[in-house]
């Protein structure tokens, strides 16, 4: 189903978002899931004792990984526009390349539930979690 | 309106002190400066190029000019909602910081936002938290985000905290929170 041509759609799709830029973002296709890699970087720290990511980067990143797989699997049409989204801290995230997905869990005509999980070293221990719903464009 | 009103709830702040050192002495409490100093040097902060406003008896404010690298859908040059999360998740542990009687680290347990509206593109966003409870482990706050009219806001939130109570807190020089 996903071939190089979606995943190079994915990747120029990110690359042309300059919030994602600037967190160092980029995207790739894992059959037709939509896995986000976000390198460490300095200016992602949010407590520099341990050093830990911002709880800001890690709802970005999840955040980001949901509207990439709702645009992947409803078409860049779709335009999906965050309605509500919540986001559980599971384990600090650490000075490390960490990695997200996310799945569609219902789709509805107007709203998308998505369910989005981010992970470091291990797929199996997730760091965060998200829930959201996004509002988006009928296909016409 | 001042938060309290909108929020319709009294502040609670913190009741507990934190466990005493070894040597029987308690950590001084950090002046509101102190707090908005560290709080603004948080890198992910200050690379969003965000300023602390104020930051006091568990109320916090935060203003993040507009700019390019905050732009999360480069045809309307709408911001990210992940900028939205971040400051609002950093406003709130602003005010849990200022809440605090003693100074100790915190993590968030959860963030729930709820985008109210499109942030308007090229202008300025601006942040208001207060810390609402601190209980002996966890800190409860609610923010909200708006552009020129603070009751029509983009985006509110609710987070809870998870306090770290007796660990060591650091210097001003060499830490942030978030």
């Amino acid at each position: 189903m996903a071939d190089q041509e979606d995943g190079d759609r994915i990747a120029r799709l990110l690359e042309a978002v300059p919030y994602c830029r600037h967190l160092g973002i980029s995207g790739e296709l894992q059959d037709v899931r939509v896995r986000l890699t976000m390198p460490f970087a300095p200016h992602l720290v949010g407590n520099p004792m341990l050093p830990a990511l911002h709880g800001g980067v890690i709802g970005s990143l999840l955040e980001s990984a949901a509207i990439a797989q709702v645009m992947f699997d409803l078409g860049p049409g779709s335009k999906p526009r965050p309605v509500d989204i919540t986001v559980d801290y599971l384990r600090s995230g650490r000075a490390v390349t960490s990695y997200a997905q996310a799945r569609i869990a219902k789709q509805g005509r107007r709203v998308v539930n998505v369910h989005a999980e981010m992970w470091q070293e291990d797929e199996t221990k997730p760091i965060a979690a998200l829930r959201g719903h996004f509002l988006i464009t009928a296909p016409a | 309106m001042t938060p309290r009103q909108f929020l319709g709830h009294s502040l609670r702040v913190d009741s507990k002190p934190s466990f005493p050192l070894k040597h029987g002495v308690s950590q001084p409490r950090p002046s509101y400066a102190e707090i908005a100093a560290r709080m603004a040097a948080t890198a992910y902060i200050a690379g969003l190029k965000g300023e602390v406003i104020e930051a006091a008896n568990g109320r916090a404010r935060l203003r993040l000019p507009c700019g390019e690298h905050l732009i999360g859908n480069p045809e309307t040059g709408v911001v990210h909602g992940g900028v939205i999360t971040g400051c609002l998740d950093h406003c709130c542990g602003i005010a849990v910081a200022s809440a605090l009687r003693s100074p100790m680290p915190f993590a968030t347990l959860d963030l729930r936002i709820d985008y109210m509206k499109a942030a308007t593109p090229h202008v300025d966003l601006l942040f208001e938290s207060e810390c609402l409870k601190v209980t002996s482990e966890i800190a409860f706050a609610r923010g909200l985000a708006y552009q020129a009219e603070r009751d029509n806001p983009v985006a509110i939130c609710t987070g809870t905290f998870m306090l770290i109570r007796g660990a060591p807190f650091p210097n001003l020089s060499d830490t942030g929170n978030g």
